[in-house]
């Protein structure tokens, strides 16, 4: 067994795909030097046919990208800021997600978009703290968000195997979260497929990303209070509902924890999919970013994110109410 | 035929034949518009064809083409099934991409027609990929990427010839310049010349007369040998003219960006007009007849196929696991 660092295990699926197929290719802004570390040594491993240094544009590489995975390719593209993805959205959206209904199945577009270091990092401001998982989704595009080391394997390669577009997100809080692991996992995890990091029987959390991690927290320092079931879906398109109805089934109260913004993100619609199922013992609880864009002073950033105590306090609020039966 | 034109070279009927099949399907098109068996607006070619022909005569059928919204005379020139797409726009399960895409994103990947695109400049990319994919496996395909005048203003055909150039791709980037982006004229749109984007990237352009076929095949052959033969990419701007509007909607909205004069002076400059004095009248008459039954048969096999089944419009939006991704929430 050995701590294992997220980013290392990140990076590790890349170069694994790399080498079991010589299909998959790496591009983007600064991958020689590797600024993110997600492409770390591999130029030196495996030349400039495999790994392409692009000039500041996300709309050519992005489309580039779409290009060469209609021959045949696997391309991972990585956007070294995640909002460079607006930059490239008609690209991403418009096009390559849309190719394969539009051409009536002619092609797949196995091209893998990496978005390491999202979210708000203390000092970052308006343009660099986005997640833009909620975007992604609502244009169709698959996108995991791992919070773990070993998923953040898993997800990777499974992403690269895909022959869609599969949007992969490594929130900037979970980059240096280390793990117990006894080498890299070796079973595959299919997109789709959530994963419940801690069972209870009062209430169902949905965290995502790096929220899952204080999902975990908040549960254990609950512990007396409550019984809180941790549900990290890890990936948001397609999302495992599945899982998630047969946990709220069982929890009849449901609290859920985006680091997007509030209105047309994701919680909404995962609020939205269980009371269209399942009747409730307590009004559901959304805790989402603020609708602003993260402003620069580390007071007013820390003010517009969800938080582990108000994670605490909706905990507190669902739990408490009365069963409406 | 005229007696002072020269001699007949071997592509001329071929040329011919691709700018007559072009013509003859963009006027059934609009006909079928306006009878409603084609949904939606088309953008015609009518007036271009010469492009098209000359460009796609230097081309294989391994080689690849990134079309634009005006892109049925590219997509017949690449050698695409004209009853394949006739009844694509007819919205047909038969169509070339089962009635999923339609005009503005008919595609024949098979034969390196990497689709139409809905967006100015947006195809551009996919022939920088495709032309890199094929390189990188030591073949010497190449790739085209069709855009007009108005793409001259997306940023990204200027990010597209940095990349091409840098990286020194077999791509051939070929401006349509029609005059217009759709109403607006090419002297109020670009500053300075348009070859000059390619020259400041160290691309070698030039412009031709794109009402001519010849001229425009033998600039196609030119930049496609250099493609070929690893000596990076290459630009050409056709000079040419649309006689329709920017799309079957345009008759009913009465504009006034240019004069009956003006078309009727491009008219004269046909590009089958000059054409025809390549051939003799037997030549063009049997190729005429030819193009009249292929197209009589595209319509027949359009109205005779069938619609898509509703309860497939899901189908195509992912390659794995279709139906587990869709279908909870939508």
């Amino acid at each position: 067994m050995a701590r294992t660092r997220y980013m290392q295990a990140f990076a590790q699926a890349l170069r694994d795909e790399m080498l079991d197929d010589e299909r998959v290719i790496a591009l983007g802004e600064d991958v020689r030097q590797s600024l993110r570390r997600v492409t770390a040594g591999l130029h030196a491993e495996f030349g400039d046919d495999r790994v392409l240094d692009t000039p500041l544009s996300e709309q050519a590489f992005t489309g580039f990208a779409t290009g060469a995975a209609m021959v045949g390719y696997r391309p991972v593209v990585e956007y070294q800021i995640p909002s460079l993805v607006y930059v490239a959205f008609d690209q991403i959206a418009n096009q390559a997600q849309k190719i394969r209904l539009m051409t009536g199945g002619q092609v797949k577009v196995p091209v893998t978009y990496v978005l390491p270091g999202s979210g708000a990092r203390r000092g970052l401001a308006g343009q660099h703290s986005d997640h833009p998982y909620s975007l992604l989704v609502h244009a169709g595009v698959k996108t995991v968000v791992p919070a773990f080391p070993d998923d953040a394997y898993s997800l990777f390669r499974a992403a690269i195997r895909d022959d869609d577009p599969v949007a992969v997100i490594a929130p900037a809080a979970v980059l240096g979260v280390r793990q117990e692991l006894d080498g890299m996992p070796t079973e595959p995890v299919p997109l789709g497929r959530g994963r419940i990091h801690r069972h209870g029987t009062d209430v169902t959390v949905v965290a995502i990303g790096h929220l899952v991690h204080e999902a975990i927290a908040a549960a254990d320092e609950l512990a007396e209070e409550a019984s809180v079931e941790v549900f990290d879906p890890r990936t948001l398109l397609p999302f495992d509902w599945d899982l998630l109805f047969e946990s709220v089934t069982r929890t009849r109260r449901l609290v859920v924890m985006d680091d997007s913004n509030r209105t047309s993100g994701i919680a909404g619609d995962i609020v939205s999919a269980v009371v269209e199922r399942i009747v409730l013992d307590a009004l559901p609880i959304r805790l989402t970013r603020a609708d602003v864009p993260v402003p620069f002073s580390p007071i007013l950033e820390e003010r517009v994110l969800p938080s582990r105590a108000q994670l605490i306090d909706a905990l507190r609020t669902v739990t408490s109410e009365r069963p409406n039966r | 035929m005229n007696p002072a034109a020269p001699e007949p070279q071997s592509g001329d009927a071929e040329l011919y034949r691709v700018m007559r099949t072009i013509r003859a399907f963009e006027e059934t098109v609009v006909e079928l518009v306006n009878r409603d068996e084609i949904p939606g607006t088309t953008h015609e070619y009518i007036g271009q064809e010469a492009v098209a022909a000359g460009v796609c005569a230097a081309l294989r059928s391994t080689d690849f083409i990134a079309s634009t919204h005006r892109g049925h005379g590219h997509v017949i020139a690449k050698g695409a099934s004209v009853s394949g797409m006739l009844a694509e726009l007819m919205a047909k399960e038969t169509g070339l991409n089962r009635g999923r895409g339609g005009s503005m994103h008919v595609a024949d990947v098979s034969l390196g027609v990497l689709g139409a695109n809905g967006i100015v400049a947006g195809g551009v990319p996919f022939a920088l990929g495709a032309a890199w994919g094929r390189r990188n496996e030591g073949r010497d395909d190449v790739a085209v990427a069709f855009f007009g005048d108005g793409a001259v203003g997306q940023g990204l055909l200027y990010e597209c010839l940095n990349m091409a150039a840098l990286w020194k791709l077999p791509v051939v980037f070929v401006c349509e310049n029609n005059g217009y982006a759709v109403s607006l004229p090419v002297a109020d749109a670009v500053a300075g010349t348009i070859v000059s984007r390619a020259e400041a990237c160290g691309i070698p352009a030039v412009t031709v007369d794109g009402m001519n076929a010849r001229d425009v095949n033998g600039a196609a052959i030119d930049a496609v040998e250099r493609a070929r033969s690893g000596g990076g990419p290459s630009f050409i701007e056709c000079i040419t003219y649309r006689y329709a509007g920017h799309h079957t909607a345009e008759p009913s909205l009465k504009l006034t960006y240019r004069t009956p004069e003006e078309i009727e002076s491009w008219r004269a400059k046909d590009p089958l007009i000059v054409a025809e004095d390549w051939l003799s009248d037997e030549v063009r008459s049997r190729i005429d007849d030819e193009v009249a039954d292929r197209i009589a048969e595209a319509v027949e096999f359009g109205r005779a196929s069938a619609t898509p089944a509703p309860e497939t419009a899901n189908d195509y939006m992912y390659a794995n696991d279709n139906d587990r991704v869709r279908g909870v929430l939508g």
